[in-house]
């Protein structure tokens, strides 16, 4: 099964015809990766009525856009998605397949996995290309992928290989890739394959769908102000959208301030919720545990208010402000307010 | 339809929330032996699911978990929360294994007790992978519903809710089915008294990988095509650090660093 020449692909997530962000950051890494292996970059893009989206995804960096279009595959649904995508991995060998770590991703994802026999990696933060020597047996192997993931909740960083049964297998966190800048007018190889579901018995029907609406958008603001159990309370968070109106930024929360009941599920920040990497985080009342950390300390600049100066959070912050949120966030509102004059 | 059968697999972890800087090895991997060895958190809410099925349905619940014998102690809390039977898989052989491996010797375990429904927890929170429980699914091949949150059954078709994300979803799934629980199902029912003492010392049923007909190239190391490279704690990446005084002048000037480059303004 190993294929030098192989593709590095990426599975190329849509929802009722739209491709969620996450293909776009993936599609980056694959690029970089399947530049020092002179491969190509392959996007597998499923669904029913989705050739539309082929172009997008040639903009973001595929050459070649491996495409299962089948009303059998409007919806996501295990079975399947994973029996279309099991047959077009075997008929074309890729080396590398890649996942988001989504809902959906972490559904088809091990399943695919499982069935073709090879292994996968969870959840990881980034991948590269390099020599792996197993110790046991003084093989070595050039060119296979490093997949590296936090695990033990985030407490160790494990480098993992893949070395024998290929494909090499991933799911990737959500935000922590970058998309390359769009190349307008790029093109690619769009090549149609078929499901290959007839006879096969799907097991599962999809009744109905809800979509969440969100109104608050982490990922795609440049200043970001995020407040923890130091806040104190729901009606304190006030003050974080205050400093956040006069940024024009957006407010997080660490996961205690969640639970807390101090700011809404879908601002949490961390290795359970977003990963974010503004220009500028404003960290008030957090204390900086890892899986915290994991979602933020990427930052472009940190700016860290604490009470506790031994606080872990001060050791990722550009910036140490060691006081009282309450005392320093309204100082910090009439400076920005002063030197915008 | 005589009542259900379920299966729930239910893993011993440590308690990964408590680590401290005792719980790690000056090599950065973990000092298994100074963490406590809990129940994962999850598969308690599946657990819960597949008692709520009996509940309401009627049938019988077997718990299994796979590790060493320690993890006996799991068992016993699912047998004292109601569960019918326990069965521990034990065996040298399973050393080493990743989720390939791990839901290879978990299916041929599930498989001897034909259930209608099996449920695992989302995600063990050591490996943190949640793979395992997909895993199964597809070696049973039967309909697979990852993320759960509710579930009502009508014959021999599960109607599911499930997070997808971006939304929730309700589907009816054909029977037999594998459920993937996360703790919006809701929490685990306490301890019956009386069970808790019943089971206190009881013993699960053991089985090595030749009982439930494992091939051994498919477990532990041999089964497993993942390995682990390389481990590190996690080192705080601390770049330029400046601090700034907590009067007016302090963050004054920081603003205007601040605006200087660009950064806001
Ligand atoms: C598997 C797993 C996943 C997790 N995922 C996440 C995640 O995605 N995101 C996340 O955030 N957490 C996550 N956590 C939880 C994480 O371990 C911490 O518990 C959490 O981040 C703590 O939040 P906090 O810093 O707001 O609260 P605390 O740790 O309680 O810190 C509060 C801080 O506020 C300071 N403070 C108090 N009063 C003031 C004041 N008046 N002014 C200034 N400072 C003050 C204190 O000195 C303290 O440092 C996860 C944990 C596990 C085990
Ligand atoms: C640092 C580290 C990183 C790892 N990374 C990977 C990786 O990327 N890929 C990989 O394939 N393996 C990986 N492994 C191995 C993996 O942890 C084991 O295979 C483990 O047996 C199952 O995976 P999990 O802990 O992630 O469980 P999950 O897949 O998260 O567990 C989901 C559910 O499956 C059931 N389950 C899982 N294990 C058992 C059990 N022993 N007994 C009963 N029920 C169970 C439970 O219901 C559980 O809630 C890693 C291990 C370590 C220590």
């Amino acid at each position: 099964m190993k294929n030098i020449q192989g593709e590095v692909w990426v599975f190329a997530e849509q929802e009722e015809g739209k491709l969620s962000d996450v293909p776009f950051e993936l599609l980056g890494k694959a690029r970089e990766l399947a530049s020092k292996l002179g491969v190509k970059v392959g996007a597998v893009l499923m669904g029913s009525g989705v050739e539309a989206l082929a172009k997008p995804l040639f903009e973001a960096g595929a050459d070649v856009v491996h495409m299962i279009d089948d009303p059998a595959l409007k919806v996501y649904r295990n079975k399947a998605y994973r029996h279309a995508m099991v047959e077009l991995v075997k008929e074309v060998n890729p080396q590398i397949v890649i996942f988001g770590a989504t809902h959906m991703g972490r559904d088809i994802a091990p399943s695919v996995a499982s069935a073709l026999r090879c292994g996968l990696t969870a959840d990881c933060t980034d991948l590269q290309i390099g020599d792996y020597e197993d110790k046991k047996t003084k093989e070595t192997f050039t060119n296979v992928l490093h997949q590296i993931r936090p695990a033990f909740g985030g407490n160790i960083i494990a480098t993992i290989v893949n070395a024998r049964n290929w494909p090499q297998m991933a799911t990737v966190r959500e935000g922590v890739m970058k998309p390359l800048a769009r190349e307008e007018g790029r093109k690619g190889e769009l090549v149609k394959h078929s499901a290959h579901l007839d006879g096969v018995e799907i097991p599962v029907e999809v009744v109905e769908i809800v979509r969440k609406v969100s109104s608050v958008n982490l990922k795609g603001s440049r200043i970001i102000v995020c407040g923890g159990a130091g806040v104190g309370s729901k009606e304190n968070f006030r003050l974080l959208h205050d400093l956040a109106g006069v940024l024009g930024g957006a407010v997080g929360g660490s996961r205690a301030a969640v639970d807390l009941g101090y700011c809404e599920h879908e601002r949490q920040i961390g290795q359970t919720g977003v990963t974010v990497r503004p220009a500028l985080m404003i960290s008030c009342g957090v204390s900086g545990a890892v899986q915290h950390l994991a979602g933020m300390q990427d930052s472009a600049k940190i700016i860290a208010i604490n009470t506790d100066k031994d606080a872990p959070i001060f050791k990722v912050a550009h910036y140490g402000i060691v006081g009282d949120l309450n005392v320093v966030i309204p100082k910090l509102i009439k400076a920005i307010r002063a030197k915008g004059e | 339809m005589n009542g259900y059968t379920c299966v729930v697999c239910v893993k011993q972890v440590p308690d990964t929330k408590k680590v401290t800087g005792q719980a790690m090895k000056a090599d950065g991997t973990i000092n298994r032996a100074a963490l406590p060895a809990i129940f994962n958190p999850e598969d308690k809410n599946a657990l819960e699911a597949a008692l709520s099925v009996k509940e309401r349905y009627g049938g019988r619940v077997v718990a299994i978990a796979m590790g060493l014998p320690a993890a006996t102690a799991v068992l016993r809390e699912a047998l004292a929360c109601g569960a019918d039977e326990a069965v521990l898989v034990t065996d040298r052989k399973a050393a080493g294994s990743d989720t390939l491996a791990t839901s290879y010797i978990l299916s041929q375990a599930v498989k001897k007790f034909n259930p209608d429904l099996v449920f695992c927890g989302r995600q063990a929170i050591d490996g943190d992978t949640a793979q395992t429980g997909p895993q199964i699914g597809e070696k049973l091949d039967c309909a697979v519903v990852t993320y759960l949150e509710k579930l009502d059954l009508d014959g021999n078709v599960a109607i599911a809710t499930r997070d997808i994300g971006t939304g929730v979803e309700t589907c009816r799934a054909k029977l037999p089915a594998l459920f993937t629980v996360t703790e919006k199902f809701g929490e685990l029912r306490p301890y019956e008294m009386r069970r808790v003492m019943k089971y206190k010392n009881a013993a699960p049923t053991i089985l090595d990988c030749a009982a439930i007909g494992c091939e051994d190239d498919r477990c532990g190391f041999a089964g497993s095509p993942t390995s682990v490279n390389k481990i590190e704690s996690v080192v705080l990446a601390g770049g330029e650090f400046k601090e700034v005084a907590a009067t007016d002048e302090g963050i004054g000037g920081l603003v205007a660093e601040l605006i200087k480059d660009h950064t806001i303004g």
